[in-house]
C-alpha cells in the first residue's frame, strides 16, 4: 500500500493520456457487456419455446395467413391434444418508437397452452369475458405506467384504424426470457373489426407427447402439401430459434466485433504503457540506484497498467449494468435482455487481463533496465 | 579495518568487438568518516568507479568490500537490497522525481524499509531539517531552485543513514553560490554526522573541501 501513492502520481502524470486510455477501455467494455448480454438474451429467447408445442405457419412465409379450416383438420391429427391460433397485429401506441409485440389470439385455447404466463384467475376471467379486453405483460405495464382497467388506443398499421382496448389482466412470465412486454387481445375483436376479412397467422399445436413431434410435424406438413396453402411446422423452440437467426448470425457477429474491439483497445493501452515506460527510463534507473528491486519495479508498472484498464473497464461494465438493468427499454425488442452480474465480473476480469497484457512489456523493460546506460541519459 | 577496501580493481568495456579498458589494478582504502574527492579528466573512469562502488556495475576483475561486505560477490537482487541500506547517491542533475514533492522524494528510500508511516515521517523531516528545507517539504522540484533541488537530493541520499555517500559531481550543475552551499553541507555531514563521502568532481576548488584529493588518470589512481 505504501507504493500506491507512487503508482497513483505516475498514473496522473499525463492526465489527458490516462483519461483517454481509460475511456477507450470504458467504451470497449461497455460494448462487450452490452453485446454479450444481447447474445445471451437471444440465446435464451431461442430456447424459451416449449418442445411440446408446434407452430404451423404458411410455407410461403410468416406473413402469409392460413385458412381457418385448418383448425379442425389439425385438431383431428393423431398425437395432437389441442390447437390454438394467433395473429400479429403490429399497432402503434402514440408513437412508432413505443414498439411492443401485439397478438390477436383465440384467448381461451391460447392461454390454456401457455402456463408460462402467471395470471390471477379473476383477471383471466375478466379478460375472457370482454371482447375488447387486453392481457398485458407486467413489464409493459410498468414501461408505460398503465393500470388495470385503463383504456388504451392502438393505431393499426396492418389493420388500419384506431383500436380501443381495456386492460383487464396482467401476466407475469415464469421465465424472464418469455418476455413481459407483450400485448394480447381477442382474435374475435380483430375479426369483427375487419369484417371477417382475416385468417389466422399461425397455429399453435399442443402435443400429447413431445417425443411424437417429428411424426406429427411430418403428418401435418404432408397433409397440406398439395393444398393452395402448404404449411411449415416446427417445434416452438425451433421456430423461436429461427426467428432469432432471421437477424443473421448475431452471435458470430457480436463475438467478432467484440474480439476486434478488444484487440484494438489492447493496442491502445499497450501503446500508452510503452510511452509511459519510455518517458520514465531515467526515473526507473534512479529508483534502482536507490535500491528498488527489479521485481518491485515490474509490479509497480504492471499495477499501474491494470489500474488504468480496471478503472476504465469498471466504468464501462457498471455503466452498461446501470443502463441495462432489469426492465430496461430494450426488453420490448429482446425479452429478458439484461446485463447480468456474471457479465460484469467477466468484464472486470477482461479489464485485468487487458491491463496485464498491455503492461507486461513495459514492466519487463523496467525490470531489465540497464542502470548504467539509463543513468548516462540523465545523470 | 577500513570501511571501504578496493583491491586490484579492473574494468573493461566492450563495444562490438572493441575492447576498451578503463582502469586496471586500482586500489583504494577509505576509513569511516573520511571525505575524499576524486578528480580526473573526462573518460578517466571516475563515474565508473563510483558505479562499481555502488554495486550498479560489475568489475572485470578485483574486489570491493564495503563495511565488511564483498560487493563484487553479490547477485543483482542482493545488490539492490544492499544498496538500499548502505549507499546514498547524489547525482549531478539531482534526479528528483518531478511528480513527487520534496517530502515524497526524500521518503522514497524509506519505502523499502519496514518503518511505519509515522517513523518515515520523522526520518524525512529530520533529513529535510539537516539540509535546511523543512519549510519546502510540500514543494515540487519545479518550484525549487537548482541548489534547493540538490539539497533535497542530498536529503534523499542521507535519509536511510547509509554507510557511505557517493556524490557524482554534485555541484556540476550549480552556480558558484549554490555550489558553495552544497559543499558546505557535505562538509557538515562529514564533520557533524561522521558521514563517509566519496565525491567525484571536475572542480579543483570543490575538491579541496575534502580531506584528500584522489586523481584518476589513464587508469591510475593516485593521492
Amino acid at each position: 500500500m505504501k507504493f500506491m501513492r507512487l503508482i497513483w502520481v505516475n498514473l496522473l502524470r499525463n492526465k489527458r493520456r490516462t483519461v483517454l486510455t481509460a475511456l477507450s477501455v470504458t467504451v470497449a467494455l461497455f460494448l462487450f457487456a452490452t453485446l454479450r448480454s444481447v447474445v445471451t438474451a437471444l440465446d435464451a429467447v431461442s430456447e424459451v419455446g416449449s418442445e411440446t408445442r408446434l407452430i404451423t405457419r404458411s410455407a410461403t412465409g410468416i406473413t402469409f395467413a392460413l385458412p381457418q379450416s385448418y383448425f379442425e383438420r389439425l385438431r383431428a391429427q393423431e398425437g395432437v391434444r389441442s390447437v390454438s391460433w394467433a395473429n400479429w397485429f403490429g399497432g402503434v401506441y402514440i408513437d412508432a418508437s413505443n414498439f411492443f409485440a401485439q397478438f390477436a389470439v383465440d384467448q381461451e385455447s391460447y392461454l390454456a397452452m401457455y402456463p408460462e404466463m402467471a395470471i390471477p384467475e379473476d383477471q383471466k376471467q375478466a379478460f375472457f369475458r370482454e371482447r375488447t379486453a387486453a392481457l398485458v405483460g407486467s413489464g409493459l405495464m410498468e414501461r408505460f405506467g398503465w393500470s388495470l382497467g385503463q383504456n388504451i388506443t392502438l393505431q393499426g398499421t396492418i389493420f388500419p384504424g384506431d383500436w380501443e382496448f381495456s386492460i383487464r389482466a396482467v401476466y407475469v412470465p415464469e421465465d424472464p426470457s418469455f418476455g413481459d412486454q407483450m400485448f394480447f387481445f381477442h382474435y374475435d375483436n380483430l375479426y369483427e373489426g375487419v369484417n371477417g376479412n382475416i385468417m389466422p397467422g399461425w397455429y399453435v399445436v399442443q402435443l400429447e407427447d413431445p417425443a411424437a413431434a417429428p411424426t406429427v410435424i411430418n403428418q401435418i406438413d404432408r397433409m397440406f402439401e398439395n393444398s393452395s396453402n402448404p404449411t411449415k411446422t416446427e417445434t416452438e423452440r425451433a421456430f423461436n430459434a429461427g426467428f432469432v437467426t432471421m437477424w443473421g448470425n448475431i452471435g458470430f457477429l457480436v463475438r467478432a466485433i467484440g474480439t476486434a474491439v478488444f484487440f484494438a483497445i489492447l493496442l491502445v493501452a499497450a501503446n500508452t504503457m510503452m510511452m509511459a515506460g519510455r518517458e520514465r527510463i531515467g526515473e526507473n534507473a534512479v529508483l534502482k540506484v536507490l535500491g528498488f528491486q527489479d521485481g518491485l519495479l515490474f509490479r509497480l508498472v504492471l499495477v499501474e497498467s491494470v489500474l488504468i484498464t480496471v478503472l476504465g473497464g469498471a466504468l464501462g461494465v457498471f455503466g452498461s449494468k446501470l443502463l441495462f438493468g432489469p426492465n430496461n427499454f430494450v426488453n420490448a425488442f429482446i425479452p429478458g435482455f439484461e446485463v447480468e452480474w456474471s457479465t460484469v465480473l467477466l468484464g472486470l476480469a477482461m479489464a485485468v487481463t487487458l491491463g496485464v497484457v498491455s503492461g507486461i512489456v513495459p514492466a519487463w523493460q523496467a525490470m531489465r533496465l540497464p542502470v548504467i546506460q539509463a543513468l548516462r541519459r540523465v545523470a | 579495518m577500513p570501511l571501504v577496501e578496493i583491491k586490484d580493481l579492473a574494468k573493461v568495456f566492450y563495444r562490438d568487438s572493441q575492447r576498451i579498458p578503463v582502469f586496471d589494478g586500482v586500489n583504494l582504502e577509505m576509513e569511516q568518516g573520511e571525505f575524499l574527492s576524486l578528480m580526473g579528466p573526462s573518460g578517466s573512469g571516475k563515474s565508473t568507479l563510483l558505479h562499481l562502488l555502488a554495486g550498479l556495475d560489475k568489475p572485470t576483475a578485483g574486489r570491493i568490500v564495503v563495511g565488511g561486505a564483498d560487493v563484487t560477490g553479490m547477485k543483482r537482487r542482493q545488490l539492490a537490497a544492499w544498496r538500499a541500506h548502505h549507499i546514498g547517491f547524489v547525482f549531478q542533475f539531482y534526479n528528483l522525481l518531478p511528480v513527487l514533492n520534496a517530502y515524497q522524494n526524500v521518503e522514497l528510500p524509506l519505502l523499502l524499509t519496514e518503518l511505519t508511516g509515522r517513523e518515515r515521517r520523522e526520518h524525512v523531516m529530520t533529513a529535510l531539517g539537516v539540509v535546511g528545507l523543512s519549510d519546502r517539504a510540500e514543494h515540487y522540484p519545479r518550484q525549487l531552485s537548482g541548489g534547493q533541488e540538490q539539497r533535497v537530493g542530498i536529503a534523499r541520499a542521507i535519509v536511510s543513514d547509509p554507510t557511505i555517500l557517493l556524490a557524482d559531481e554534485p555541484t556540476g550543475d550549480l552556480d558558484a553560490k549554490s555550489a558553495d552551499e552544497i559543499l558546505t553541507l557535505l562538509q557538515r555531514l562529514n564533520e557533524e554526522f561522521n558521514k563517509t563521502i566519496l565525491m567525484v568532481t571536475h572542480d579543483a576548488h570543490a575538491a579541496e573541501r575534502a580531506h584528500a584529493v584522489m586523481h584518476l588518470d589513464k587508469g591510475v589512481l593516485s593521492r
